[in-house]
């Protein structure tokens, strides 16, 4: 296989539970809240993902399985930020901490189990194009269909009437509730659709990516996909590009290994979170930018005044 | 807290009576031995904790109802893991196996204060009165793998994942570039590192980067079945390490190169339970079926199975040694000079890449 095709599909793959947890995570703050128990949320998903995909050796199911287990959790902690108004941030980062200590405690009895190999999905005839094939058209099929929800998520949010509300509730949720949208039961959904994303990135993990349980094994993951949200500027197609330079730094490191060129691998793996600061840097230099995109509300708390 | 006042002198003078069972004369005591194990990883994870744990059974079923065993599972290295060994000398062990190269210090500071437990930590290299060291020649498995995988490439190039650059693991990444440069001097081996002993999403990625440079043979010293399981998924060969890996990969697995602390632990145990036991260091291979290669697969043709085979009769009797100079190192320096055969301080001390692994050592 050709050395920079095979580089390309390692990154596609590389970068798709970035993207699906950093989309996921977008939708949230959207609705102007921020989801700091994304690396909880992933564990638990991943877990739960593969005891189904253990038991029942369906790949979608164990997909369903980590959605819906995020989700609720996902739920758990609207119900806390959104109706009880506790700090967004201290509850998040309380969710994450629950998540990898639960997630540890129910895993204990899958370490060391195995999967069966669920293969990509050659895409007929455009898998057999030489370069393109390998580097693009032999993917699982939740690496296209991550693209399709890139894109399905632009439109979402620029073009249906669902979209701008949802941006409205996170832009200004007092003019949400003057126009008389439930602001509060509109956050928890986008707070639960988002962590069902958020979950099929971590079922992905445990399921296709590395077909294994072990503790802790989204290696900050889902601190990357949060901070991929503010790299791209809140702007799906952006988040999209930034999964795949985020993954791609990750197969650079062992490709410039493999080829003799030392870089620090500690160095390499810090580049996701300077990149964001320096995109945060320039973001605040340009407030334009800020207003453009940014949820203005994200992080705050309200109670409807009746 | 009047617990905890209590209960230190009480756990005290309990370790003290069950030690008391243990002099030689006394030694048909119905008392058993209280033997404890700390594990770095957890029992499953199919490698390196694994296979003590595999060992601690066998001791079990060994010994019956002389000894008692337990065990601590995924004990990191630091504060927690001295804490895990008091704790273990204070319910009476006495005897105390300490499996990471990590808990040397703590285990160190912990026989101090008790001088009647036993202690064997792995992998170290410090002994006191009453600790010793042990560990595996696991590099002779490593060259056994090497063999195969220098007699399967199609593309003469071999893959390594390397855990972390420490002496041991440049040690096995050298041997087994040994053991496939005997077969087909053509060979080069490409290694990449992932710095963790256990991180299955990097090694995988590890794996594949290794398999895009042109590697068909991938081998790894990190503790988890994952480069294994990607071979098996991009049609490549790989290997099992620590434990037999065979069902991670059908296919894709050549053999598995496994440590059996069993032999080894049950000398010890029965060194303790006579009263003979004295600190020491042992180093255990092929020689003493500490180490093995199980389930060469039938994809290996019989006229490379049989070289295998002979090489490890070879190491077994002590007939061959795979650290027999001339080597030379990858700039072209011949590190031990024809005809001279390593000792071990030479083997402990190997911070380079023998000729024929590409890439730099890190940090060096």
């Amino acid at each position: 296989m050709d050395m920079t095709a095979s580089l390309i599909a390692t990154t596609l793959s590389a970068g798709t539970p970035l993207a699906l947890a950093a989309l996921g995570l977008l939708i949230n703050e959207k609705s102007g809240v921020v989801n700091l128990g994304a690396e909880g949320m992933m564990l638990m998903a991943a877990v739960v993902g593969f005891a189904v995909a253990l038991s029942t050796g369906n790949q979608w199911l164990a997909f369903a399985a980590g959605a819906v287990t995020a989700a609720l959790l996902a739920g758990a902690l609207g119900v806390l930020v959104i109706w009880l108004n506790t700090n967004q941030y201290a509850t998040g980062l309380a969710l994450t901490l629950f998540g990898a200590g639960l997630s540890a405690f129910i895993g204990i009895d899958y370490v060391g189990k195995t999967l069966p190999n669920f293969t990509a999905w050659n895409i007929p005839g455009l898998s057999q194009l030489p370069f393109f094939g390998p580097a693009l058209f032999r993917h699982h099929l939740m690496v296209y269909l991550t693209i399709v929800l890139a894109f399905g998520l632009v439109w979402f949010f620029d073009r249906t009437r669902a979209g701008l509300v949802l941006r409205a509730v996170g832009e200004s949720p007092e003019s949400a509730h003057a126009l008389g949208y439930p602001v509060r039961r509109i956050r928890l959904l986008a707070l639960m659709a988002g962590g069902a994303l958020v979950g099929v990135a971590g079922a992905y993990l445990s399921v296709i990516y590395t077909p294994l349980w072990v503790q802790g094994m989204t290696a900050g993951r889902g601190w990357i996909a949060l901070a991929l949200t503010t790299f791209a500027t809140w702007r799906p197609a952006r988040v999209l590009l930034g999964a795949y330079l985020f993954g791609g730094v990750t197969m650079l490191q062992f490709f410039f290994q493999g080829s003799g060129v030392q870089v620090p691998a500690q160095l390499l793996s810090m580049l996701p979170y300077v990149a964001t600061i320096v995109v945060l840097a320039l973001m605040s230099r340009n407030p334009q930018w800020i207003r453009l995109h940014m949820p203005t509300s994200i992080g705050k708390p309200f109670t409807p005044e009746s | 807290m009047f617990d905890r006042l209590l209960k230190k002198p009480l756990a005290a003078l309990v370790a003290a009576a069950a030690l008391a069972g243990l002099a030689p004369a006394a030694a048909v005591a119905a008392e058993p031995l209280k033997v404890g194990f700390v594990y770095i990883g957890p029992v499953g994870d199919a490698g390196w904790t694994y296979a003590h744990d595999l060992a601690r059974k066998a001791l079990q079923a060994k010994f019956g109802d002389k000894i008692k065993t337990q065990y601590v599972e995924n004990v990191p290295e630091g504060p927690d893991a001295a804490r895990v060994i008091r704790d273990l000398a204070q319910q009476g062990d006495g005897l105390i196996f300490t499996t990471s190269f990590g808990y040397m210090e703590p285990t160190l500071k912990i026989a101090r204060d008790y001088p009647n437990v036993k202690f064997e930590h792995a992998t170290g290299y410090k002994t006191a009165k009453n600790v010793g060291t042990y560990d595996a020649r696991t590099y002779e498995g490593a060259y056994l793998a090497g063999v195969i995988a220098g007699g399967m490439t199609k593309t003469n190039v071999l893959g390594v994942v390397g855990s972390v650059p420490i002496p041991e693991v440049l040690r096995n990444i050298d041997s087994f570039t040994l053991g496939a440069q005997s077969v087909n001097p053509k060979i080069v081996t490409k290694v990449v590192w992932v710095n963790k002993w256990f991180d299955p999403p990097k090694e995988t990625e590890a794996a594949t980067s290794l398999v895009n440079q042109g590697a068909d043979v991938l081998f790894q010293n990190t503790d988890s079945p994952a480069v294994l399981q990607t071979a098996e998924k991009l049609g490549k060969y790989g290997f099992g390490w620590d434990s037999n890996m065979r069902k991670f990969g059908g296919k894709a697995h050549l053999a598995s190169a496994t440590i059996n602390w069993a032999p080894l632990y049950e000398m010890l145990t029965s060194q303790v339970l006579s009263g003979t036991w004295k600190p020491a260091q042992y180093w255990w291979g092929m020689k003493h079926d500490t180490i093995e290669l199980q389930d060469i697969s039938p994809a290996v043709p019989p006229a490379l199975k049989k070289i295998v085979l002979e090489r490890e009769a070879g190491l077994k009797n002590g007939t061959l040694d795979i650290w027999k100079g001339p080597i030379v190192d990858q700039s072209g320096k011949t590190v031990l000079p024809a005809g001279k055969v390593a000792d071990d301080a030479f083997l402990h001390g190997i911070t380079f890449y023998v000729k024929g692994v590409e890439g730099q050592v890190p940090g060096r």
